[in-house]
């Protein structure tokens, strides 16, 4: 069966600031990262969307002790954000000193744009991941 | 189905860098368990064996056939079972099932990984390839990461205050520490403080040192015999009464459910059902506390507290000896260490043992009834099982 949306061609997007999804044509869900099926009732009929990026930070933790070949990017914020479409997804965020941040940041109203691992030995190439900064 | 039991188990001690390989290592668990069953390698008719990382540990790739050839049961088929963290137990399990399924009368499943050896750096990132490694891994994300998310999540769910949150979670350290410190299998056997917990460094915002499980090399392993059989070779078989097994996608797919873990509740639901009991007829509990905060989810998913009470009961000392349930006794991932693809069958040997009162002063008396539970990455995996005593 086709991909209607391939990580290749979502990770290409992404590094355009582009946020792209999947949005089923039988329940209406939307899928983001994208899957072969609907998140939700796992219909394969769905159209390309692309997304506003804006969304809300849900929880989050500053990384202290980082993977191999990442020590130079600790100590960094990962952060799960609520898109406005629905979905959640995983991202970094700007903005803050990373030791500083507290709970108070969940909640707060993010938007997006992108950095890129350059990926290592293991990674297969790259990948874009969203890097979210206050305001929206 | 036929009743299957198990007859033998054992373990290496749990540890921090061996100088074995994970074959080795494997080989001394099994042959415990073998000689316990009062059988020789030539009577295990198939291995199921968890390993996740003995490819970046050691260089070696498919360590079940060599660990058939190394204990002498020469030739029989062997498979490798990886769910991250969850590995040996979903090895027992599917052991469980060509068993009950009478295809096999006696085989052997459990676990070994190397993975003190990688150290901190590749251990971390090697454990982080458990998370998705095109939607997660890009962000760093690492496992105490995860839970990390997971602590802030429950504290603003429930309403907790962080500080008094952590503070539980530190006490659900303490407890592994003490009761580690009795167990001579232990990888740590001393007890730490709140306040050592507390002053430890930074992981992953909130989770301090100890907060987490180390890294650790170790095996376990455990036979598994149909009834008929168990029945001639032992007089104290414990019998696998309930399984339970499910998967999840990354976090983000399990958006509905955080900081719950939808995967374990349907394990969970799957094992009680199958043996016709509830939370309230377990008698102990060994599960999976890789992080202090995954102990507190793990209590209310399995059934035995309510949702944003486990915390407090941990601190009422509900989860110790002579409390409500009696909570990995062992000394868990967190003391007893976290070997991982050796973990699950090394948390069925422990309530074997607390099953057949073996277990000293870390004992829970008259226990009946007992049940694990483990998990893979980010939920990706659970396994549960539910072992009864058969006499
Ligand atoms: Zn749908």
């Amino acid at each position: 069966m086709e991909h209607k949306l391939s990580f290749k061609d979502y990770n290409e997007a992404l590094k355009q600031d582009k946020l792209l999804g999947l949005k089923c044509k039988q329940c209406g869900t939307i899928t983001v990262p994208p899957k072969i099926t609907c998140g939700q009732c796992a219909g394969t009929d769905m159209d390309v969307i692309e997304l506003s990026g804006k969304g809300e930070i849900q929880t989050f933790t500053t990384v202290f002790v980082p993977p191999e070949e990442r020590e130079a990017e600790a100590p960094y914020i990962i952060v799960l954000v609520q898109l406005d479409e629905g979905p959640w997804i995983m991202g970094n965020l700007a903005g803050i000193e990373p030791d500083k941040a507290t709970m108070e940041i969940m909640g707060k109203r993010v938007k997006m744009g992108h950095a890129v691992f350059a990926g290592d030995k293991y990674s297969d190439g790259d990948g874009a991941r969203p890097l979210f900064s206050f305001g929206a | 189905m036929r009743k299957v039991a198990v007859i033998g188990v054992g373990m290496t001690k749990f540890s921090g860098k061996q100088d074995k390989t994970c074959v080795e290592l494997f080989g001394e668990a099994a042959m415990d368990a073998i000689n316990e069953a009062n059988l020789k390698p030539k009577d295990i008719q198939a291995l199921f064996v968890g390993n996740v990382l003995g490819d970046f540990s050691e260089g070696q790739g498919q360590p079940q056939a060599f660990a058939a050839d190394y204990i002498g049961a020469f030739n029989v088929p062997a498979n490798k079972y990886e769910n991250a963290c969850a590995s040996a137990s979903a090895a027992a399990r599917d052991a469980f099932m060509w068993v009950a399924s009478g295809f096999y009368d006696v085989v052997l499943a459990g676990g070994t990984e190397t993975a003190a050896k990688m150290g901190t750096p590749l251990a971390t990132r090697t454990f982080a390839m458990g998370s998705d490694s095109r939607y997660e891994y890009p962000a760093g994300i690492t496992f105490p990461g995860v839970f990390a998310m997971l602590t802030h999540l429950y504290a603003k769910k429930h309403g907790i205050p962080l500080e008094k949150l952590k503070r539980q979670m530190a006490q659900v350290s303490v407890n592994s520490h003490y009761y580690g410190a009795l167990n001579p299998k232990a990888h740590f056997q001393k007890e730490i403080t709140m306040d050592k917990v507390l002053d430890g460094f930074m992981v992953c915002q909130p989770l301090q040192l100890l907060d987490c499980c180390p890294f650790s090399d170790g095996a376990s392993a455990i036979v598994l015999a149909s009834e008929e059989k168990a029945k001639k070779l032992t007089d104290k078989p414990v019998y696998v009464v309930g399984i339970g097994q499910a998967s999840a996608g990354n976090l983000l797919s399990q958006k509905d459910y955080l900081p719950r873990l939808r995967s374990r509740e349907l394990s969970a639901k799957q094992a009680y059902d199958m043996a016709g009991l509830s939370p309230k007829d377990i008698d102990v509990c060994e599960l999976h506390d890789c992080f202090s905060i995954a102990t507190i989810i793990a209590l209310e998913g399995l059934g035995f507290f309510e949702f944003g009470k486990a915390s407090e009961a941990v601190e009422r000392g509900e989860t110790k000896i002579g409390g409500k349930i009696p909570v990995n006794p062992s000394g868990g991932l967190k003391s007893k260490g976290h070997p991982i693809g050796a973990t699950g069958t090394a948390q069925v040997y422990d309530i074997v043992k607390q099953l057949r009162g073996e277990c000293g002063e870390r004992q829970v008396e008259g226990a009946k009834t007992g049940m694990t539970d483990t998990l893979g990455g980010d939920g990706g995996t659970i396994v549960n099982l539910i072992l009864k005593r058969g006499w």
